[in-house]
């Protein structure tokens, strides 16, 4: 009868993961702004002619992630 | 002509249109900000939305001192020498092509890395290689573009506002704690003493024990607080009871599970501290694009240019300015000190300061206030004192800035609090009394019960879903409330005070009368191509409101600065301007603003600017008369007078030339005769009376821009409907009263199972959320039939 223990360990293991998930996405500012991604993912990546493209940064994570981070 | 629009920003184009590459612009700097994307390839954005843009407007020199490394590094949000990044708030944002051209920055100037925009709060954070761009360059480009960066004085002294996510956490744990418990108290709800259950009971409740107790002391811990900060100022809050029920609850909880008396109350006890933090949380929903603790720093320039010996010029922060410094005033910037004026002549706007609107004409050797904005070219000043001791900045140091705002107002919720908990004592009481002649056995069962089921949760539940309710729906009605509170406090007003320019009024003369001969239609074309050149507002207003002329070319034409215009065609001669400036002029209309005009040196006549009161003021008054007491406080002179006596009804009284401070002070007054006071204003000369009245309202024509601090900002347009927003908040009062009625409903029912001493878990844990369930329901759906009404 013991897996009662092994159950219950794992479906708290589980809402324990999600509600880590929560806190870290509040913490990491996902709240702060709910309107602008919804907006953003709906722009087509429209076309650039090709000899502006060549010298301009079309990269946008040109800065290193970990520079970032500390912002 | 009328039909033309101009394809980047969709304002009609009257005075001209431009062409390029077919498409019409209203003026040269619509065009060039075309010129611009398209040069990019960035003309997405015209596909995006239609006439997204607006008018770029540069003033030069005015971004000089973001080239003075400290106060860049102040306005800085991180700075490692290569990669700099600064947070702008643009009040022009406003659409999703905005979201996309300043997110495609990069693509226009090599030098900045990323940008991105945070719509809600309208700003733009930029990260920039500052190798290869300058943070000026950054600001003027973004000008240039039409996305005119707004810098002030306040966020030089920027604090770090953290936000406070304490609430979001504390929501985030109640849910949690709440959802497991229930499923770990489920199978007790139907217990019939199976082996199985039997085993693993204590297992169960062992664990619920264990969620509770971060619901309880981290979750739960702001009531229990605001219960006994209340307790100790003997002040019956309605954090008492909801304490008293949450104590109840665990203690009792903690016992059965003890001793084995039961599966105690965890379920109700998690779900009552979830709906409860729900409401707070829908309550406390704010406008983060708009700023109501605003003071004469959100208005202030950061840096202003200081003239050092030889005219040379240095750019300082407003901070450092000292009496005796000689400053350079540029076109459209704001005076920040009180000075002499030391080259001129200037005209200055103090419609911010005083509520005047008419600019004012100064002379050299005058003194000039702090707050108004030069006019007239550039000017310098003389500086008599520094910033904070400044006619106008003294303002805030009146007692009404510095204490806090949060006053002894009894919310509705917390009177009925009082009453409550005096009730549910006695109940319980007597319960316990009744039981221990009865059936000594159940007095403590009882006596607990009672607590448990009587805690006001729907009650505290009504108000919050009710006001919150209602904020949103005046949010969309563009009426901008600070927090809920506003609403309770604006349904006790009795009392209403305006101010008249910029409230009342619209900060523009649209209105305009002549008085004299009639012009010949020669002579109406000469002034209209006059009038053409002139770069002088009144001109533009009257240029606007002319019928199209034959627009011919003069043969002379020069502006007087702070005079007049001149012009001649063939032998026509005109003079346009300020009475001592055309000729043979008679009349005296000191009171009004007026513009006379004489031609061949004979006096033809004179333009009255009237001010153009916002349509449907008159109603409103009519109607703001039958519940409540009026009065008109305005720092105009009295030219106006008459035209308001025959617009507004009769008996309002009307107070002109008010400073600052005595508009403060007349609310003050009001409010110690026991008046609730409404304040409705719109300038800086407001802020004194808007601060210090019950609900301090101001009236603004584009809520991105100025307003100062205030309880709620009202778009200009719906000013007529203020009535309706103040009837609709007596309806919502109404609305959470009857929801008090319904909880108390379930609570007698509840109290029924609680004083015969059959309340078991599964009854509370149906009763206390279907209590709230339907309360939040009967809230949302009576202020939305509510909100449909008001307009």
């Amino acid at each position: 009868m013991s897996v009662i223990y092994v159950l219950l360990t794992i479906s708290i293991v589980v809402a324990v993961v999600f509600f880590a998930a929560f806190i870290f996405s509040v913490k990491s500012g996902q709240y702060d702004d709910s309107y602008t991604p919804s907006v953003r993912m709906l722009f087509e990546d429209e076309l650039v002619t090709k000899e502006s493209s060549k010298n301009l940064p079309n990269d946008k994570n040109e800065l290193p992630n970990s520079k970032r981070k500390q912002l | 002509m009328d039909n033309t629009y101009c394809y980047h920003c969709g304002d009609p184009c009257d005075d001209q249109i431009i062409h390029f590459k077919d498409k019409p612009f209203c003026c040269y700097g619509c065009k060039t900000v075309f010129e611009i994307f398209d040069e990019h390839d960035l003309g997405y954005y015209y596909e995006l939305q239609a006439a997204a843009g607006s008018t770029p407007n540069i003033a030069k020199g005015k971004y000089d001192y973001l080239e003075t490394p400290s106060i860049a590094e102040k306005l800085l949000e991180f700075n490692d020498g290569t990669y700099q990044i600064i947070n702008l708030f643009i009040p022009a944002i406003h659409c999703s092509s905005c979201i996309w051209i300043l997110e495609n920055l990069h693509k226009i100037a090599p030098g900045i890395l990323q940008s991105q925009v945070d719509f809600p709060k309208k700003t733009v954070r930029i990260n920039f290689e500052s190798s290869k761009i300058s943070l000026k360059e950054v600001v003027l480009l973004l000008t240039r573009i039409g996305y005119e960066p707004n810098i002030s004085l306040e966020n030089y002294d920027r604090k770090e506002k953290k936000q406070n996510k304490t609430l979001i956490y504390q929501l985030g744990i109640a849910g949690f704690a709440f959802g497991n418990i229930m499923f770990l108290s489920f199978p007790e709800y139907f217990e019939v003493n199976e082996f199985w259950l039997d085993q693993y009971k204590p297992l169960f409740r062992w664990l619920m024990f264990a969620f509770s107790l971060p619901v309880v002391f981290y979750a739960g811990r702001d009531y229990l607080i605001s219960a006994f900060k209340g307790l100790r100022s003997r002040h019956l809050n309605i954090d008492v009871p909801i304490a008293l029920g949450i104590l109840t609850l665990f203690i009792r909880s903690t016992l059965e599970i003890l001793f084995d008396w039961g599966s105690g109350f965890f379920d109700s006890l998690s779900g009552l501290i979830f709906f409860l933090l729900l409401g707070k949380y829908f309550q406390q929903r704010t406008y983060a694009f708009l700023s109501f603790e605003r003071d004469y720093k959100s208005y202030f320039p950061i840096a202003v240019t200081r003239l050092l010996e030889q005219n040379k010029e240095e750019t300082i922060q407003v901070y450092e300015i000292r009496k005796g410094d000689r400053i350079l005033i540029r076109h459209e910037e704001l005076i920040p000190v009180d000075g002499l004026l030391q080259k001129g002549p200037v005209e200055i706007d103090y419609s911010f300061v005083t509520g005047e609107a008419t600019p004012v004409k100064k002379e050299v050797g005058e003194k000039v206030f702090a707050g108004g904005k030069q006019l007239l070219g550039a000017m310098e000043m003389l500086a008599l004192k520094n910033v904070s001791q400044s006619y106008l900045t003294q303002l805030w140091s009146q007692a009404v800035f510095n204490k806090d705002n949060v006053s002894s107002f009894q919310t509705l919720t917390d009177s009925i609090g009082k009453r409550f908990t005096l009730v549910v004592l006695l109940i319980a009481f007597s319960a316990t009394f009744f039981w221990i002649f009865n059936d000594p056995t159940k007095v403590w069962n009882v006596f607990t019960a009672v607590l448990i089921i009587a805690c006001p949760c729907a009650i505290a539940l009504s108000a919050p879903f009710t006001l919150g309710n209602m904020l949103r729906i005046f949010g969309r009605k563009k009426f901008y409330l600070k927090d809920s509170g506003v609403i309770e406090q604006l349904a006790t007003i009795d009392t209403a005070i305006f101010d008249k320019t910029g409230t009342l009024s619209t900060r523009s003369h649209d209105t305009i009368v002549y008085e004299g001969s009639a012009l010949s239609k020669e002579e109406k074309s000469l002034l209209k191509s006059t009038l053409r050149a002139s770069n002088h507002p009144l001109s533009r207003s009257l240029y606007k409101l002319l019928k199209d002329q034959d627009i011919m070319t003069l043969d002379d034409y020069q502006e007087y600065v702070g005079k007049g215009l001149y012009s001649s065609k063939g032998d026509q001669k005109l003079k346009l301007g300020s009475a001592s400036f055309v000729d043979n002029c008679s009349s005296d209309a000191s009171d009004q603003t007026v513009v006379h005009l004489s031609t061949n040196t004979q006096y033809r006549g004179h333009f009255v600017f009237q001010n153009q009161y916002r349509p449907g003021i008159s109603e409103l008054f009519t109607k703001l008369k039958k519940n409540m007491e009026l009065a008109l406080l305005s720092g105009d002179h009295e030219g106006e007078k008459h035209r308001l006596e025959a617009l507004l009804p009769s008996l309002i009284p009307m107070y002109f030339n008010q400073k600052p401070d005595d508009k403060l002070f007349f609310v003050k007054e009001l409010q110690d005769q026991g008046k609730k006071v409404m304040m409705v204003g719109d300038g800086l000369n407001d802020a004194g009376a808007l601060a210090q009245s019950n609900v301090g309202i101001a009236i603004s024509e584009d809520i991105n821009v100025f307003s100062p601090a205030c309880d709620g900002i009202l778009d200009a347009s719906k000013f007529k409907y203020l009535s309706q927003y103040i009837g609709a908040s007596k309806q919502a009062i109404k609305i959470i009263k009857l929801s008090f009625v319904l909880s108390l409903l379930y609570n007698v029912i509840g109290l029924y199972f609680a004083v015969t001493g059959q309340l078991e878990p599964v009854i509370a844990a149906i009763l206390m959320p279907l209590s709230s369930i339907s309360i939040v329901a009967f809230t949302t759906l009576a202020t939305n039939l509510l909100g449909r009404k008001i307009k």
